[in-house]
Parts: C-alpha cells; structure tokens; sequence
C-alpha cells in the first residue's frame, strides 16, 4: 500500500465513475404513474348496519376458512376492538353513537390502498407494488418477510404469519385485484346489503361523499378521512363522530414515505455523495502517504547528516 | 511491533460459561426455524421489530464501527502510531458484521430467500440500501481480512487426513492473492470506509418512514446523521473496551500508549454528536416530550446521560492515562450508543393501535445473549489461531 501514485488514483476515480452510472439508471425505475381513473371505496360508517357480510365475503374470496354467512349476526364479537389479521383481512368494529344510542357507528378496517404508499417505498425487493389502479398488492414470489412494511404502514394494516417457518405470508387486503381482472367487484363491496361501501373511481367517490356531508351536516362531521391524510387514500370514509374517536389515527397531510425518500435520494443522488467521499478519502491517503514518505526521507537526511559529522 | 497468534490455552472457566450461553441460545434458534418467529419471540403485528433488530443487527452495526474507525485513522490518515489496533479492530468488525447478516437471517421470516435484494431492486427502500451496503461490506471485511491468513498460512497450509490433496492448490491460491492484494488493498479499504458511512447513516433513516409511530423525542429527519455520528463515536470506545479486556484475558500488559491517544480523540467526537442531538432536540421543539417524565422520557435522559457522563470523563486526561477509567468511560459510550439503538427501535416505535408493551421474551434474550458468547468464542478462537494481537510487552505471569 506504500507506492501510492498518480495513476492509481486515477484508477479509483475510474471505477466511481462506473458506478455512478449504474447508479443513475437504477434511480428512475420505481416511479409508476397512478391512473386517473384510478379506484376508490367511500365507506359511509352512518348507512353501515354492522351486518360484517363483508368480512365472510372477503374470507370466501380470498380461500381462508370461514364458518357460515349465519354466524356472522353474531354481535358479540363487537365488544372487543379487532384489528385485520392473517385470518380476516378486513374486520368491522362497532363503537357508541351518542346522538342515538340505538345506532351505533359500525367501521370496516382493511388496506386503505395509500396513493403515496408507505410499504411500497419500505419493501427491500419491491414485493409490494402500487398499481397503475391504485390498489397496493403483494408478490409472494419477492417477499422475504423482512416485515419492514408493517414498521412503515400508517394503518398498521400488514398481518404477518409467526406460527409458520416456511412460507409465512405478509397479508393485507388485495383491493381484490383477482376478481376485478375478471371484471368482479370487490367482494366487500359486492356483498354490502346496505350499499355502505361504493366502489367507483376515487375522484366520483370523493365527490358523492362532499355531496352527502354538504346534503346531512347535521349527521356528518365535516371531515372526509381519506382525503388527505398521508397524502390520500384509496378508501375514504365519512362519520357522525369524529375519527379520533372512532380509532382512527389522525394523521398528517404529508405522504410517509416522503421524507425517508427524500433522505435516501439525497444520499444517493446519482451515486455523487458516495463518490465524492471516496475521492476525498483517496486523496488524503496520498496526501497523507506523501507526508510520510517525505518526513521518514527528512528523517534518514538527519541520521545522514549525524554520521557525516561523527565520522 | 508485530502481530502474533495468542499463546494461550483455549478453554478457561469463562470460556465454559460462554459454550453454554451459545447452546442455549442455539436451542432457542432451532425451535425459531422449526416452529417460526412466534414460537420463540413476542412479536406481533403491532410490534413487528423487536429485540433481534433493535441490538442484534442495529447495535451489532453500531458496535463494529471500530473497523472502519480504525481503518480510516490508520490506512487513510497514515497514522502509523496506531498500527496495532488495526488488525483487532478489523477482526471485532469482521465477526460482528457475520453476526448481523447472521441475526437478519433469524429474524426475516422467508430466511431461505435473503438473496433475493440481490436481484429484486427497491432503490427507495432504505433497507434494501443498508442491506445491499452491509452484505459489500462483509465481503471488504474478509478480504481486508486476507492479509493475516496469507501471513500465518503461506507455505505452511497443513490439512489432515484426505484433505492433504488441497493443500497445493490452497497454499497456490495464497500466493497469487499475496501477489495481488498490497497493491489493491487501499481500494478496499477506502471503499469499506465509504460504504460504512453508507449504510451506518442508512440505519438511521430506516425508522424515519414509521413517522408518527415514532415517539418525537427520537423521530427526526436527521436520525441518518446521529446514526452515523454516533457510530463514529463509538469506534474507538469499542477498541479500547476490547483491548483493555484482550489484554486482561490474555494476561499482557494494555498497550496504553496508543489507547491514551486513541482516548483522546473521543471526547471531540462525542462533542458534535451530543450537539447535534441536543442541538436537534430544541430546534424541533421536542424539549417539551422531555419534562413528561414518563418511560420514554426516562429512557431519553438516560441515553443521552451515558453519553454525558463518558463525555465529561474523556475530558480529563486523568482518565485517559488510566486503565480502569478509560475502561468506564469507553464502556459508558458504548452503553450509551447500545441503548439509543434500543430505543430508536423499540422504545420510540409506539403505534396507534398498541394494546400492550412489547418485552422481548426469554427466548429472544438467550438467542441475543448466545449470538454475543459465540462471536466472542470465535474472536479468542482466531486470536489464537492468527496474527491479529501485537504483542510487543507481553509480559507472562507464568
């Protein structure tokens, strides 16, 4: 490591260089454009009767066992708050109305399908994909079950499998992007008796529920959760009550995954950071070298300069 | 000063405690990979990181900066003064980062596809950054680590048995890399410098995506850069720490003559660390979560304490011509920089919907405590076995 020379630096400038344009090609594939067309879901939690139809409709259309449609009426299952889980993709919770104690608020949980998907800018491989229709879903083929989108979900809405070695799966609601290819609704949707989920393009959605909160302000809040909340989601919601109380996170306008990527990119701007530094560090290691050298040269002049005058 | 093997017996009563610290550990890890991660760990999905994150691979990173540290002082600044931290500094971060790439195999629950960020692309993701960073690093490590093997094994490589046939091509394979390596190596070592400050800062901005999940006294913009900061900071306490304990374990005298100068380098360091940090902390009006004095809060101070304390300490020459004090004030560093790891993944991550306190299991406990007493049984192992250690003043008791 001694002969440090001109050439060799340039040899290590060479190679960053390499790299930095390897670097420039692999910063533009991510950027998927979102369709104007793309879909949404408004959940009218003041229509929703608590029926939790949807919730055995997900199971059938997604293979999980279920019992019967039956035993769904069973009510009791609303005393404690439930979260999705490997088992149940969506999940309805009921919580109290005090405008009328006789309807209570009932509010379906699943992926809100972020615009700006925190989980799809975390996943270390890309197994988790944001669709040109704005629904998020997840390649079983890519994952490795590093269970990062669960630390950057908003929603806390990605479920992971602890009771299996191999295999173990990352589930969340898929926008049922199977049955929509086959022209399908999405199975919630299809199945809500009391067309408290519409389904349609998220600009008609969030249109009709502007309209019904200007149209019963006396029953809404004036509040579309949804809209704007981590830069917007696929699913929005409008309430009697408010969202804090409804267990709702309240959330900022500013999509998550905003600032970590900005940070990332800042880092990795077309790998000139990184090269930089190398080509600093390299250049005082010569420099540095070069003092050395020069100072163990001064060094033996002196000893030189010693024997002259001994002899 | 020269490096040699150790001369000294392998097994000693703290060796035995260490096997079976492992092999309990081991036990644990064997019931993780046949039952999977909820049979020995407390995880959920509400808390999907725990302890195996939090200190396994965060503070294992933070804790094995003592090799680019060193490298950079060393190799980079030419300062040859130090030349005898090298080789363990580079040792310690070569084991630890194995453990870390080790630990992220126990931890992801699909083990079996770990290559697959080889291929499969997020250049958003900050963990495909620190994983494609730590995995370049790993293989810079055991090629900077090169070196010493060529130097004990060259013309000496002695298999038993039937594998006496490999004997020729291995020592052959020895002798090319002998001819190629010193006139390459400062490519490696610069780009180890370079990739650790990567990804030492990219480990910060993996919780800066949880957003508001993250407790504000430790969710800010600039964790990248009190990640790598602090990671600095530790660096040389590691190698002091480590030294300071070979020495005694090996029975030599400690090399205080360079790990007095090594100490005074630290206090400057942790001054920009601690002014950052404090510095961040009004700016972002977060002093307020402070005066709350609750867990979190608690926590902070204590983090923040250690660092103060062992800041202070490293400021009086007293303690940096002292063994024992040095030793206190690097262990404080490095207690300080372990727990701000701790926290930033455990303590800070509190989400909306959380209905109880994750604590890490017994099972997720001796699995960490067995991954430690293993790299330690293999750092005394290959001390013995290769010229890592200088031994200028050994001084034999026997």
């Amino acid at each position: 490591m001694k002969n440090l020379n001109r050439r060799d630096f340039f040899k290590t400038t060479a190679f960053g260089v390499a790299l930095a344009t390897l670097g420039a090609k692999s910063a533009k594939a991510s950027d998927k454009m979102l369709s104007e067309d793309r879909i949404g879901v408004l959940v009218d939690t003041a229509v929703c009767v608590g029926c939790r139809h949807c919730e055995w409709a997900c199971k059938v259309a997604h293979n999980i066992p279920t019992t019967d449609l039956d035993t769904y009426s069973d009510n009791t299952v609303f005393k404690e708050y439930r979260r999705p889980e490997q088992t149940a993709l969506t999940v309805v919770n009921e919580f109290e109305n005090e405008k009328n104690s006789l309807l209570p608020i009932q509010v379906k949980t699943q992926c809100m399908h972020c615009e700006r998907p925190a989980c799809v800018s975390a996943c270390i491989v890309g197994a988790l994909t944001k669709e040109e229709d704005g629904s998020i879903i997840w390649n079983d083929d890519k994952c490795i079950g590093c269970r990062y989108c669960m630390v950057a979900c908003q929603f806390q809405i990605p479920t992971y499998d602890y009771d299996r070695s191999i295999d173990p799966h990352i589930r969340k609601c898929d926008f049922c992007h199977d049955r929509r290819k086959e022209g399908q609704l999405p199975a919630c949707v299809n199945i809500c008796p009391n067309e408290a989920l519409l389904f349609g393009k998220r600009s008609e959605v969030l249109r009709v529920a502007k309209n019904r909160i200007k149209r019963k302000s006396d029953v809404y809040v004036n509040h579309i959760y949804g809209e704007q909340e981590v830069g917007g989601t696929s699913w929005i919601y409008i309430a009697s009550k408010n969202f804090d109380k409804l267990k709702m996170p309240t959330l900022v306008k500013n999509p998550a995954p905003g600032i970590s990527e900005s940070i990332q990119h800042g880092i990795f701007a077309y790998f000139i950071p990184p090269v930089t530094l190398y080509a600093l560090l390299r250049t005082i290691m010569w420099v540095s070298t070069r003092h050395k050298d020069k100072n163990s040269e001064n060094l033996s002049d002196i000893h030189k300069d010693e024997k002259g005058e001994e002899s | 000063m020269i490096a040699s093997p150790v001369k000294q017996k392998y097994i000693t009563p703290g060796v035995m405690i260490l096997i079976i610290l492992a092999l309990n550990g081991l036990a644990f890890l064997a019931v993780r990979f046949i039952s999977g991660l909820g049979a020995v760990t407390n995880l959920d999905n509400t808390t999907p990181w725990g302890l195996w994150i939090g200190v396994d691979v965060a503070a294992g990173v933070a804790l094995a900066a003592g090799g680019f540290t060193s490298a950079a002082l060393v190799h980079v600044m030419q300062r040859e003064h130090y030349h005898a931290i090298v080789r363990p500094a580079l040792l310690t971060a070569m084991l630890g980062y194995t453990f870390v790439a080790f630990a992220v195999c126990v931890d992801i629950g699909r083990f079996y596809f770990i290559w697959h960020p080889l291929i499969m692309w997020n250049g958003n993701s900050a963990l495909f950054e620190v994983g494609i960073c730590v995995m370049i690093y790993l293989t810079v490590l055991y090629i900077e680590f090169l070196p010493v093997v060529i130097e004990r094994f060259m013309f000496r490589v002695n298999l038993p048995g039937l594998l006496k046939i490999l004997n020729k091509p291995l020592d052959g394979i020895l002798r090319i890399l002998n001819r190629g390596l010193p006139k390459t190596m400062f490519v490696f070592i610069i780009f180890g410098v370079v990739l650790s400050t990567l990804h030492q800062s990219s480990l910060g901005t993996l919780m800066v995506i949880a957003g508001q999940k993250m407790h504000p006294l430790w969710q800010t913009p600039i964790l990248p850069l009190l990640f790598l900061l602090s990671a600095i900071a530790v660096g040389f306490p590691m190698i002091i720490f480590e030294s300071l304990i070979a020495s005694r374990s090996f029975k030599m005298k400690p090399e205080m003559k360079i790990l007095s100068s090594l100490g005074s380098m630290v206090a400057p360091i942790l001054a920009i660390y601690l002014a950052f940090k404090v510095g961040d902390l009004f700016i972002r009006n977060a002093f307020q979560y402070v005066l709350v004095f609750d867990t979190a809060a608690w926590m902070f101070i204590a983090e923040l304490a250690l660092i103060i304390i062992a800041f202070l300490l490293f400021l009086s020459k007293k303690t940096v011509d002292s063994p024992l004090r040095l030793f206190v004030a690097s262990t404080l560093v490095i207690a300080g920089v372990l727990l701000n790891r701790i926290n930033n993944f455990i303590i800070a991550y509190n989400p909306f919907y959380n209905p109880k306190m994750y604590i890490p299991s017994f099972g997720e406990i001796s699995v960490t405590i067995g991954c430690i007493a293993l790299l330690v049984l293999i750092y005394r192992a290959v001390v013995i076995i290769f010229p890592v250690i200088s031994q200028e003043n050994v001084k034999a008791r026997n």
